[in-house]
């Protein structure tokens, strides 16, 4: 009886201090981490934002707005873009849960008057090789200047003037989709002051 | 080096490749291999996890009671399976956005359990490191080789290098899922293959 | 998002097994008969249903508010090892017939990705619980109905000829294959 009961404090106490020191090594390595990870994100965010809008000597990021969509359930974030103070365009970032493989989410670029200017798909599940191509420029050349208040803002199998990337009808959707709601979003806001 | 060292390096790049021989860990697999990049980030993330827990784990093989064993390694495992994940995050932002569940789910990964188990729990740290090298440079060359037929074939490209001209359009169903499949199946015929001619 | 689109879509869409790529070894592992094919697909559901259930709790009640989400990975796992265990123990005293039929595949699910891949997508995915277990229960009807089609293709081809280059694990994997290009027939209904 004696033997079995130190086994289990040497069980006990074997496993006790493999998971002190796990969680040692964890949380100082979350901390070591934890500023790079975030320092990454915003990187990615802010080329994003320089991909899609016109020239700026702002700081976007630092300038950032949260805006709802008019149904109120969705924050997205608004970046403007100033040249020496002046808006000249501005980027959204989106998103749409209509994508092949989920939510597909972008930073969409607008000039001033609310046609698009360009967008960068952030974060998609989307097929490679097939919906992936909707971040490709063969797709994206078509959306700037377009202005979805004046013309039909749907792929054309919807009786619309987007030509959708071959085979992937369903993510080009997503994107006009996506697109939509930051605009929405925009107008909403401008409505709302 | 001698014979043993040898012998425990070498095996599991080719008598005991986890990949084309074993089956081991078929999740990542075929989950990444849509790019021979995504296959080598994957394997080398592997081999890393590897090394450091056959280390650890042959470390601490005697102090840890038999009956134990498993949820000790375990923590091991995972403990370094997170760190390598936020290290990802940090500097490799963009090929830890493309494996996604894959990088935490190297902890249920057969090979690292496997190896624990059948090896690093039995022999010094210095054969133990061997073997976690063979096993992972293994399964790297198996990812990373069946990333390139995937992406060779499916999408034109290598190492994202395009070389497929205008209107070219390239094996797509090799990046789809059922791609991942059948390029496995073709890599093991030839390995088998090559392998019996030796 | 309704639930009845989280389960076709889990189902058939983004089936775990032929287009997520969760839970392969199993799938190439015990897929030689029906019989044991279903076996390990019931013991697949009650464990990943019951682990997702567990874990959500877990991450929401300890991991964020204490900001220990980098934790996750470890938790998870620890969880779910000791979840099985802790099943196998109770079926084995509880209901003997059911243990028999499950017993043998409870350890091996442990080491399968798709429980703790599972666990994982549905804090990802922000899923409320009700949500999460329709697509963990969802998730493990799509891995039982592949496994139990693949195991009913592989009965019939120990009697056809096959070449010998392709015996034993290409032939699988070919017909594997040849399942998930069936199944992205299924591609884009809900959409």
């Amino acid at each position: 009886m004696k033997s079995s009961y130190k086994t289990f404090a040497q069980m006990l106490s074997s496993l006790m201090i493999i998971a002190v020191v796990a969680a040692f090594v964890l949380s100082s390595v979350y901390k070591l981490t934890e500023k790079p990870i975030a320092a990454a994100k915003d990187k990615r965010e802010l080329e994003a934002i320089k991909e899609v809008v016109g020239t700026f000597n702002n700081d976007p990021f630092a300038e950032q707005m949260t805006i709802m969509t008019p149904d109120q359930k969705h924050k997205l974030q608004f970046y403007p873009a100033r040249q020496d103070g002046v808006i000249n365009s501005f980027a959204i970032k989106t998103f749409s849960d209509n994508g092949f493989g989920g939510r597909l989410e972008m930073i969409v670029g607008f000039y001033i008057n609310g046609a698009i200017k360009n967008f960068k798909i952030t974060n998609h599940h989307e097929t490679p090789g097939l919906g992936s191509k909707a971040d490709e420029p063969k797709f994206k050349e078509q959306f700037d200047g377009f202005n979805p208040q004046k013309r039909k803002f749907k792929v054309r199998q919807d009786g619309g003037e987007i030509d959708a990337v071959t085979a992937a009808t369903i993510t080009s959707r997503a994107v006009i989709d996506a697109i939509q709601r930051a605009l929405d979003a925009y107008n909403n806001f401008y409505a709302g002051d | 080096m001698n014979k043993t060292s040898y012998e425990n390096l070498t095996r599991g790049i080719i008598k005991e490749n986890p990949t084309f021989v074993m089956l081991l860990g078929m999740c990542p697999t075929l989950g990444v291999t849509t790019s021979a990049l995504n296959g080598l980030g994957m394997g080398i993330a592997t081999l890393f996890v590897l090394i450091l827990s056959n280390c650890a784990i042959s470390l601490i093989k005697n102090l840890v009671p038999a009956q134990v064993r498993i949820p000790a390694y375990i923590v091991v495992i995972a403990s370094f399976v997170t760190v390598i994940d936020l290290l990802m995050a940090a500097y490799l932002p963009a090929l830890h956005g493309a494996l996604g569940i894959f990088i935490p789910l190297i902890v249920v990964n057969c090979i690292i359990l496997g190896r624990a188990e059948a090896f690093a729990s039995k022999h010094n740290v210095w054969q133990s490191i061997l073997d976690a090298v063979g096993m992972g440079l293994g399964f790297t060359i198996g990812l990373t080789s069946l990333g390139i037929v995937r992406e060779v074939l499916g999408n034109g490209s290598l190492f994202n290098y395009s070389f497929l001209s205008g209107e070219a359009t390239p094996l797509l169903l090799f990046v789809m899922p059922p791609g991942a499949f059948l390029a496995l199946a073709a890599l093991i015929v030839i390995f088998n293959r090559v392998m019996r001619r030796n | 998002m309704s639930y009845l689109f989280i389960f076709i879509s889990a189902v058939f869409v983004n089936n775990i097994i032929l287009s997520q790529f969760l839970g392969i070894c199993p799938f190439l592992g015990v897929s030689k008969k029906i019989s044991t094919a279903a076996g390990m697909g019931f013991a697949v559901m009650f464990v990943m249903t019951l682990a997702t259930i567990v874990t959500y709790l877990v991450y929401y009640t300890f991991l964020q508010p204490f900001n220990l989400t980098f934790m996750m990975t470890v938790t998870f796992i620890l969880v779910i090892a000791a979840l099985v265990q802790m099943v196998e123990i109770i079926i084995k005293k509880v209901s003997p017939p059911l243990y028999e039929a499950l017993g043998i595949f409870l350890p091996l699910i442990t080491t399968n990705c798709a429980v703790l891949g599972i666990a994982i997508l549905t804090v990802q995915k922000n899923y409320t619980l009700v949500a999460g277990v329709c697509y963990a229960l969802s998730s493990a009807i799509g891995f039982t109905l592949a496994i139990v089609i693949f195991a009913g293709i592989r009965e019939r081809l120990a009697f056809s000829r096959i070449p010998p280059a392709l015996q034993g694990t290409p032939i699988a994997l070919i017909t594997a294959g040849l399942l998930s290009m069936a199944f992205m027939g299924f591609a884009g209904i809900g959409n």
